[in-house]
Formats: structure tokens, C-alpha cells, sequence
């Protein structure tokens, strides 16, 4: 079997534009996921509303498609009802991190035994390029014409904070990288959280210098910083550029957990 | 035949605790009907607490009590409260140690708190004296019943302590007289 | 046995294995019931950490199979409302319990109301509709609970017990059943579309984890459910018939029951207000006092009125200004008069009388 394999044939084309980052972090995840051996009838995938969120649609399992920021608490209702299905949800940074926040911390804390996919694409996209949680400071959006004056959401290091037992994060520049946090995360007991920063090249990238969609992958790549480095440097009192994109495994632990199949 | 029982004192004194026992008591091993209801606050200690129990041999129809027959008095401010406007055939059993006012209907008075403290050694038993006492007078349960009702209320490790108190609320009212 | 707890043991006795809720008053002893009973039955009590997470958790339990619920009163009903929609629209059986409280907003926490009604038949957007029981005694806290799961099996929408404080918190008398009459969910038969309904308008279950391979969405649907969000006829047919199920079984869902059917005077009541009525009526021996008790308020059954070709007067007690009486006055020519008591006190049986003697 292949990733392919777990994609709903019937319903493509899918509604995601040219350039979306998206499509490579559904493919990522299916590939771990396909690596897990997981029978499809025992697998589903929860998602709330956003881009990120109609990728379940996409994907021959059982899937929940839920209401806006509330897919962790969905998906707890399916996990402790029946720990023997496999979890996989699919969120976004508007989704997960605004409206969706206090289950966000509730989940980590619960350390729930989920695995989060959060495609972090800075920006409200479905409604049409809003600011969100994680929208840099300084960065245009329409509901932020004159740059955003907000400090950002760093999402790993609120599920860190909150108790969650697995925290990375990487981009759709870093394929490999990501595939195979995914798959650390799905073998993780207990809640597991994978940020995969994403272009938008509609509705982030135009308003914000990136002219191509590939001009913010490049970004990803230029600026991101393993996270190991960025500690040495900090440790060595050394200057960490602050558009730095911290990379790599922010949490990996063996808290107690809820939800585990036994 | 219908009574209807009225409890009032402040809150942390088992005020509601007392009316589901009297209640249970009916149900559980007498055998009748009986209905409890409770005012509330947001306190959980202090302030004016009320609870009330109706029994009656056939089935409660509506479920508040209105005209109470029979009123367990606690404290100053329920007597207040709920203690000023009844009717002159009602009884009230009266906590002499905190009720300083008398009523125009007939009354009881039991210093339960009192007892609890000197006899017992704990007042949290004063409202089962008040029991003890409320069913001596007024038989409106059997004793037995509302021992059995007692024991399965309380905590573990306290039945001792509150058969006592059932008991020397039984005494108290023996010994005193309706005024 | 408080009625409250009699709620949590009629979920017990119906299979319920998921409770999923949030404390608030004065519902809270049947979450507390239940965290200490469910565990022991092999079933699941959660905390959520509000409302919304409460219901989400349930309905996510209810696709595993779970008989799932949840009890709540005014504030956590209304955060409750826009995933109450996605359970109508996604067509998930789920219990969900409202012991009322006076509002609007945290309004009178420890007192009785019947406020929510409308609430509950019209709170989340769009057009739908569902099923709401209301008890009259802690007997029917413990029967209509157990109903309600059998009611949300069958036709696969929320169904509410619509209670007030005043009928939860009492104590009285009940006789527990040996057991209680169970419905099983219908699943999908293989080979059938997951939202191709049946005969009687209602889908088999695609229970997630037994290969159905289902995508569910609260996105407008076609019959595979995938998303068909922009195809007018594909809303009309979906929305219509989540209304029709219920609506076009209404006389068959309708539980009421009728006392005195040739008076001229008749009250109608449904929950608390309904003990007051009855006091009334054997008080006053004879048969010139009517009474129309609702078992079940919503979908409203508007055959119930017609049980009483005499009336006169229908003399509507109600916890609020008068929720349930606009509905009955849709229904008919007779004149409905509104008795609302709030504030948290019931009816006196001298008021309704009184209510009575201004007609004679």
C-alpha cells in the first residue's frame, strides 16, 4: 500500500489552489500513517472548518468534519469512547489556535492520545486572507491593512507548556523532516502535536512579498533553525535573528496519558 | 392525612440534609409518600437555608409547601424568614439556643445545638437532635424509621454519634412541653 | 430519589456508556451521579472544559456507537447550541438534558423556569427540527430520560429533556423497572449510500470503526455525504427531509396525557406547573376541569388539543411569559390564556383556581 492508497479518489479535484501548501502535508501525513500499518477501519480523521479541515473529506476512513475549533473535543468524545481507533486530526492555526484555544490546551493537558496536524498557514484563508493567532507581527492581511500589531501564538510552545506529550515542528519545504514527525507523533502514547508551517500563496504570499508560491517555501527554507542549534547559540549568547523558524522536536516526553488502547 | 414539614436555619447546618432524612424515613420504611423540596443560595454555609417535606398516605399532587403544619426552627434569621407567618394550629419545634423569638402557634423548645455541643461533644449533630425531637412530638414518622433513615444517610464512622443525638433529641422532647 | 439522579439512572438503564458535561446549577447532580456510577459500568465520564466541548465530546462518542449525553442548564444550553445544529445536520443521535433555570443570562441559578423551550426547538441557526420530552415527577425524570435515547436512536436527531429546577432537584417516591424498553440503532446495510434514507426518512447508522469508510460533514451533504454546499436542490432535499422525519411522525412521537376531555375549561401544562394543575383538578372532584399534560412538547402534536371538542378556554401555565401557549394559539381558535409565574415559585393551586373562577 501507498499514501495514495487512503485518498478518496472519487472526490477529486480537491478545492485547494495552485501552489497550496496543504497538499503536502495531507500527503505527509498519509505516508506515516500508511507506514504505521494501520488497518483503514480502525483509523479516523477529525477535522473543524478552514482549509486544513476539508482534508478529511479526502481520505477514505471515517471521518468528522466538525464545527469551527472544536475538533479536539470531538475527537476526545470518539478517542475515550473507543481507544481502539486511531486518531488523526487535521487543524489549522485560525482553527486550532483562536477559537479552538482552550480546547487546544485542555487536549495537551489531558495529554489525550491524539495526534494534531496543524497546518499553520498564518492566515485565515477560506474566508479570505484574515489575520489570525499566528499571523507575524507586521505582516498584511485584510483585517490587519497596516500590518499586524500583535504579538504571535507559538504554537509548539503552548502545547509543550500545556502538558502535551510530542511537539515539532517543520514546513512543507521540509518533507522528509515532516513525514517523519508525523510518524513519531502517531507512535507517541498520549497527545502529539506536529506544526507544519505552509504557504498560502493566495492569500498570505500576495499580500506579502512572496510573488511565487516556491518565494515562501524559500522563506522556510532560509529561515528555519534547528531547534538544537538555536539552544546552543542561546547558551553561547549569541544573537537568534527573531524571524528565525525554530525546527525540529520542541517536546517528546512519556507523561501519563488518556485514551490509550489497551 | 397531609403534613408538611418545614425546616429553616442557616446554611452548613444539614437544614436540607434534615429534610431528605425525614423524607426517606416515610418513603423508604413506613411506607407513605413523600415529596422534598429546598430553597437555595449560592452559600454554602450561612445565610438562610429551607428545605421542606410533605407526607402523606396517598400521592403528592403538588409538590411546594405553602401552610406548613409542622416547622423546624434553626436560627434567628429563619425564624424570620420563614417562621413569623404561619398558621396558630402549626407546631414548631424551636432551636432554643439560637431562636430567641417565640411564635404566636404552638411550640417546642429544643436547645439542640446546645446539647449537641455539651452532651455529644459536636454540634454538626444539632439538626438530628432537632429529628429526635420533631418525630417524638409529632409522630409523624416511627422512631425506628427514622433511625434506619439516619444510618443510611450519615457518614461512615458517625452512626454511633448520630443514633445518640436521634436519641437525645427523643428525650429533650419527652421532657419538654408544648407551649 | 432526587430527580436529578433519577435522570442519570434512567441513562443508565437505557445502556447510556458516555457522559460528557460541565458543572453548572442546577444540573450538576446529574453529571455527579453519573462520574460516580459510569466508570463502574465500564462507561466513560468526562469533564470537558466547557459546554461546547461538551456536546462536541458526545456527539463524537455517539458515532462510535455510544448511547451518549450530556445535562446542562440555561448558559451551557446556549453555548451548546451551534454543535446541537451539526448533530441535527450530520443526523447523530444524542441526549441532551436541560434542567432550566430563570434567565436571561446567569439569571436565577438555584430557581425553576421553563424559559428555554423555544431555545431548545429553535436555538441553533437554520431550519431543523427535534424532539424535547419535559417530565412532571421524578418517576418520569428516570422513564423519560431512558425514552429519550430510544427517541434519538430511532429517528437519529439531539433529543432534549426539557426538566426545570424545581422537578430536578425534588425528592420523591420512584419505582425503578426491572428494565426499560431498548430500541437499537439501525446501521447501515451495506451497499447503500450513508445518507440514503430509509422508507421512514431516517439513514442507517455508519458507525465509525466497522469499515463504512464514512465522511461526515456538517457542510450541506449529497446522499454519499460528501460536501454539496453550493447545489440549491441538494440543501432543499437535505433540510426538508431532516424535517420531515420528525415532523411527519409528530402524532406518532406525541406523548400526552388527557384528563376530563368534555370540560369547557382546560389546562395545558407540561413539566412542574402540571403538579399544581393536577392538585387542582382532585380538589375539585367532577369533570368541569380539564387537563392536557405534555409528555412530549416538541415536535407539537396539535391533535392533543382536539381531545377536548369542548373547550372554551385552554388555561396555559407555563415558567416564562407564555413560550408554549404561542404554540398551542397557532394551532387553534379557542382562546388561550396565558398563566406565566417566574421568579422560580410555582403556581399555587389558589392562583389557577383563581384563574378558573375569572371564567366561570
Amino acid at each position: 500500500m501507498t499514501f495514495t492508497d487512503w485518498l478518496r479518489a472519487d472526490r477529486l479535484p480537491h478545492i485547494y489552489c495552485a501552489g497550496c501548501g496543504n497538499g503536502t502535508v495531507i500527503n505527509c501525513t498519509l505516508n506515516a500513517v500508511d507506514q504505521m500499518g494501520w488497518k483503514k477501519e480502525e483509523t479516523v480523521f477529525v477535522s473543524g472548518i478552514g482549509c486544513s479541515s476539508r482534508a478529511p473529506g479526502y481520505i477514505v476512513t471515517d471521518s468528522l468534519h466538525t464545527t469551527h475549533g472544536r475538533a479536539l473535543a470531538f475527537a476526545t468524545g470518539i478517542k475515550m469512547a473507543n481507544p481502539a481507533l486511531n486518531i488523526v486530526v487535521f487543524t489549522g492555526d485560525g482553527d486550532l489556535a483562536a477559537i479552538g484555544g482552550n480546547h487546544f490546551i485542555h487536549a495537551c493537558r489531558r495529554n489525550i492520545d491524539l495526534t494534531v496536524v496543524c497546518m499553520n498557514n498564518m492566515i485565515y484563508g477560506m474566508t479570505g486572507g484574515q489575520g489570525s493567532p499566528t499571523t507575524p507581527p507586521g505582516a498584511l492581511s485584510t483585517t490587519t491593512p497596516y500590518g499586524s500589531e500583535e504579538p504571535a501564538f507559538d504554537l509548539c510552545e503552548l502545547a509543550a507548556a500545556a502538558g502535551a506529550n510530542y511537539a515539532a515542528r517543520w514546513t512543507s519545504y521540509h518533507v522528509k523532516e515532516l513525514t517523519h514527525a508525523v510518524l513519531a507523533g502517531l507512535r507517541t502514547p498520549g497527545f502529539s502535536f506536529i506544526e507544519a508551517l505552509v504557504q498560502c500563496p493566495t492569500n498570505y504570499g500576495r499580500r506579502n512579498k512572496f510573488r511565487q508560491p516556491l518565494d515562501q517555501v524559500e522563506y522556510f527554507k532560509t529561515h528555519g533553525m534547528l531547534v538544537e542549534k538555536v539552544r546552543r547559540l542561546h547558551e553561547e549568547g549569541r544573537e537568534i535573528p527573531p524571524d528565525t523558524i525554530v525546527l525540529g522536536e520542541l517536546a517528546r516526553r512519556n507523561r501519563p496519558a488518556m485514551g490509550v488502547k489497551r | 392525612m397531609r403534613h408538611e414539614v418545614r425546616f429553616s436555619g442557616f446554611g452548613g447546618q444539614g437544614i436540607i440534609l434534615s429534610a431528605v432524612i425525614l423524607g426517606r424515613a416515610a418513603v423508604m420504611y413506613d411506607g407513605t409518600y413523600a415529596v422534598q423540596t429546598q430553597v437555595y443560595g449560592p452559600e454554602a454555609r450561612g445565610g438562610a437555608s429551607m428545605s421542606a417535606v410533605i407526607i402523606d398516605d396517598s400521592p403528592i399532587l403538588y409538590p411546594k409547601v405553602t401552610d406548613p403544619d409542622i416547622l423546624v426552627i434553626m436560627s434567628q434569621e429563619g425564624f424570620e424568614k420563614y417562621g413569623v407567618e404561619v398558621r396558630d394550629d402549626a407546631l414548631m419545634i424551636l432551636d432554643s439556643s439560637l431562636v430567641h423569638t417565640r411564635p404566636r402557634c404552638r411550640y417546642l423548645e429544643i436547645p439542640a445545638t446546645r446539647e449537641a455541643k455539651m452532651t455529644l461533644g459536636r454540634d454538626i449533630v444539632a439538626n438530628i437532635i432537632m429529628l429526635g425531637a420533631l418525630v417524638r412530638a409529632t409522630g409523624i414518622v416511627k422512631e425506628s424509621s427514622l433511625e434506619r433513615a439516619i444510618l443510611d444517610s450519615v457518614p461512615k464512622g458517625t452512626e454511633d454519634l448520630n443514633i445518640r443525638a436521634m436519641k437525645r433529641g427523643i428525650e429533650l422532647a419527652t421532657e419538654g412541653r408544648v407551649q | 430519589m432526587q430527580g436529578n439522579v433519577a435522570c442519570a439512572e434512567g441513562a443508565l438503564a437505557a445502556g447510556c456508556s458516555f457522559f460528557g458535561g460541565y458543572p453548572i446549577t442546577p444540573s450538576t447532580e446529574v453529571a455527579e451521579h453519573m462520574a460516580q456510577r459510569l466508570p463502574r459500568k465500564g462507561g466513560t465520564f468526562i469533564q470537558m472544559e466547557d459546554e461546547i466541548a461538551s456536546i462536541a465530546a458526545v456527539i463524537g462518542a455517539a458515532w462510535t456507537g455510544a448511547r451518549a449525553m450530556t445535562a446542562t442548564s440555561g448558559p451551557g444550553f446556549s453555548l451548546m447550541m451551534e454543535n446541537i445544529g451539526f448533530a441535527v445536520m450530520t443526523e447523530t443521535p444524542c441526549v441532551i438534558v436541560n434542567i432550566q433555570r430563570g434567565g436571561p443570562s446567569t439569571g436565577q441559578p438555584t430557581m425553576s423556569a421553563q424559559a428555554d423551550m423555544m431555545q431548545c426547538r429553535f436555538g441553533s441557526h437554520g431550519d431543523y427540527s427535534i424532539i424535547a420530552l419535559s417530565p412532571a415527577s421524578v418517576q418520569e425524570m428516570y422513564e423519560l430520560t431512558a425514552a429519550a435515547f430510544n427517541l434519538a436512536d430511532r429517528f437519529r436527531v439531539p433529543v432534549f429533556l426539557m426538566a426545570d429546577e424545581i422537578i430536578g432537584h425534588m425528592r420523591e417516591r420512584i419505582e425503578i423497572p426491572d428494565s426499560v424498553p431498548k430500541v437499537e440503532r439501525k446501521l447501515l446495510k451495506q451497499g447503500v449510500l450513508p445518507f440514503h434514507p430509509d422508507d421512514d426518512l431516517v439513514p442507517g447508522f455508519p458507525q465509525f470503526g466497522k469499515g463504512y469508510g464514512v465522511h461526515v460533514t456538517g457542510l450541506t451533504h449529497d446522499e454519499r455525504g460528501y460536501p454539496c454546499a453550493t447545489n440549491p436542490r441538494v440543501h432543499e432535499q437535505l433540510v426538508r427531509r431532516l424535517v420531515e422525519k420528525v415532523e411527519g411522525k409528530r402524532h406518532e412521537i406525541a406523548d400526552y396525557r388527557v384528563t376530563n376531555p368534555d370540560a369547557e375549561l382546560v389546562f395545558i401544562t407540561y413539566g412542574s406547573p402540571a403538579r399544581t394543575v393536577e392538585q387542582v383538578v382532585h380538589d375539585n372532584p367532577g369533570k368541569e376541569i380539564g387537563h392536557l399534560r405534555f409528555r412530549t412538547v416538541w415536535p407539537f402534536s396539535e391533535n392533543a388539543l382536539r381531545e377536548f371538542p369542548n373547550a372554551r378556554a385552554f388555561l396555559v401555565p407555563e415558567q416564562n411569559l407564555g413560550q408554549m401557549a404561542r404554540e398551542i394559539e397557532r394551532h387553534t381558535s379557542v382562546p388561550v390564556i396565558r398563566l406565566p409565574r417566574f421568579g422560580g415559585a410555582l403556581h399555587t393551586p389558589g392562583e389557577l383556581v383563581a384563574a378558573l373562577e375569572g371564567l366561570k
